[in-house]
């Protein structure tokens, strides 16, 4: 089901193009700030927690858990489970789960990032390890 | 400074219709814009404050200039967009401006027509690329919150059933309302599963309509016939996942617009005879009520379960008019019908079946977005004089 369903390129901007060029090489990229310390996603340019503008990139493990799923049961492309997974370096996110039976998520299971192809740079999603 | 006791709603007016293929958008703007002008015995050249938000075509100035709003005194305008408590929202500034000596007689207005036909989509913020594909909508979004908050607090689908329930008790006396059979949890829990755990009973209806408020100042009120509602707190705030630091979704931006509410007004949740509290789905309600403080974080399920919502039997009776869930539910946005049953409910205006008897202290709440995504909250109470 999911290989079959057609993803829309992401636009990109100047803040968020580094993210789109490491994604090309299968690279999940967060954001740290080297003044507070903190981890965020999706990237800024400036710090949402102290405002420095000290961010660096950095490459997630792309591993993490499921925060919470919701199972939407019927859509123009088919059933598809939204979810929050919590990264190993902190920072929750919103994505899909994909390649899994969707009835058998739970929060709380680990989950680990796969790219999806679009015609421009792929889109990562999580799948159950 | 406070806006306490400084307004009244003078004036409300919610569109009978729940489906109008027939009207334009603006129509239906300037439909209850005049109910609610005539509800307050006053005329439109009293007008000299105008609040819309991104339901309104065009914004503030086409509604203004379409609406024949004398421009000549027309001195206050505010289009605040926050979703669904847009209204509520609204209600506070007009509240302000008035206490500022900015305006005198407030008009706000809500109308649109989703049952008619798609409403544009929302314009997207800087998560656009990181999050649009991934399909968020209401209903999983709200999904989410509810799955999150089963897990943290065993929350279950039959209590959040009995919130539909108690609005199908509240619906079968409005002859407006879209849905009025009675329901059980029974019920609930055989409608067809929308986004887990979310059933299609536990979702608000799409409807057509709209509403309007006249708010103004204490002197004018005074002067006019209809039994006195004034504001007395206010409340509002927004809440987000913050860079992905601060995601829980079993709360939401409520508990901080609730508590700034009620210091306000100076009362707790304990006083309050009547709520209106956003019913888009029954895990909002649920939420709302347990960050309003109406209930301990955890224990909303306890608390609405066995019919503790249906006015004459429970403790709280709440959107006495159906709400979301039966009633409308007009553009996706029900921060102004809560105010409306709210003003009902405090003038003695509401179904006697469902009439709470001396109602002298009720609040309106609401949120708008997407609780499980970014979303505002705002909070009002509301007190008969």
């Amino acid at each position: 089901m999911s290989e079959a369903k057609k993803y829309p390129a992401p636009v990109t901007n100047a803040e968020t193009a580094p993210f789109w060029e490491a994604a090309r090489q299968g690279k999940f990229m967060i954001k740290r700030c080297t003044s507070c310390g903190e981890a965020h996603y999706f990237p800024r340019a400036i710090c949402p927690f102290c405002f420095s503008d000290k961010t660096d990139w950095e490459e997630s493990s792309g591993e993490g858990t499921i925060y919470t799923y919701s199972l939407m049961r019927k859509s123009p492309t088919g059933p598809y489970a939204i979810g929050y997974v919590t990264l190993k370096e902190g920072p929750s996110l919103q994505t899909n789960f994909v390649d899994c039976d969707l009835t058998t998520l739970k929060i709380g299971q680990k989950v680990k990032v796969v790219w999806k192809s679009t015609d421009g740079a792929p889109l990562p999603f999580f799948t159950p390890v | 400074m406070t806006i306490k006791g400084k307004a009244y709603i003078a004036g409300i007016f919610e569109h009978p219709t729940r489906h109008a293929p027939d009207k334009s958008t603006a129509q239906l703007h300037a439909e209850v814009a005049k109910g609610a002008i005539e509800d307050a015995g006053l005329s439109k050249d009293d007008v000299d404050g105008y609040f819309c938000a991104g339901d309104a075509p065009g914004g503030a100035w086409p509604m203004v200039d379409y609406l024949g709003l004398n421009t000549k005194k027309l001195r206050h305008v505010d289009s605040t967009e926050t979703g669904g408590c847009s209204y509520i929202i609204h209600l506070g500034h007009a509240a302000e401006a008035i206490a500022a000596g900015k305006c005198s007689v407030a008009l706000i207005t809500l109308a649109g027509k989703p049952r008619t036909g798609p409403m544009p989509p929302r314009a997207a913020g800087a998560e656009l690329d990181f999050e649009s594909a991934y399909g968020a909508t209401t209903h999983n979004a709200y999904g989410m919150c509810a799955m999150r908050h089963m897990h943290d607090y065993g929350t279950t689908s039959e209590q959040l059933a009995w919130i539909k329930v108690a609005a199908s008790h509240h619906a079968q006396y409005n002859p407006h309302a879209m849905l009025k059979d009675v329901v059980t949890v029974e019920d609930v829990l055989n409608s067809p599963m929308i986004s887990d755990p979310l059933h299609r009973m536990d979702c608000c209806v799409v409807s057509d309509g709209g509403g309007a408020l006249i708010v103004t100042t204490p002197e004018i009120a005074k002067s006019l016939k209809k039994p006195q509602v004034r504001l007395i707190g206010h409340g509002e705030a927004m809440k987000g996942p913050r860079g992905g630091k601060d995601l829980d979704l079993t709360y939401s931006a409520g508990v901080w617009s609730g508590p700034r509410a009620f210091e306000e007004a100076g009362i707790t949740p304990k006083d309050i005879k009547y709520a209106s509290i956003y019913d888009s789905f029954t895990i909002t309600v649920l939420m709302q009520l347990e960050d309003l403080g109406f209930c301990k974080k955890g224990e909303g399920g306890k608390f609405v379960a066995d019919g503790n919502l249906i006015s004459g039997v429970g403790k709280l009776p709440f959107n006495t008019d159906g709400g979301g869930l039966c009633s409308n539910h007009p553009v996706n946005r029900g921060g102004m019908t809560k105010i409306i049953e709210a003003v009902r409910q405090l003038r003695g205006e509401a179904h006697p079946k469902v009439q709470v008897p001396n109602c002298d202290l009720a609040i309106a709440h609401g949120t708008g977005g997407l609780l499980g995504v970014r979303h505002a909250a705002s909070t009002a109470i509301l007190e008969r004089v």
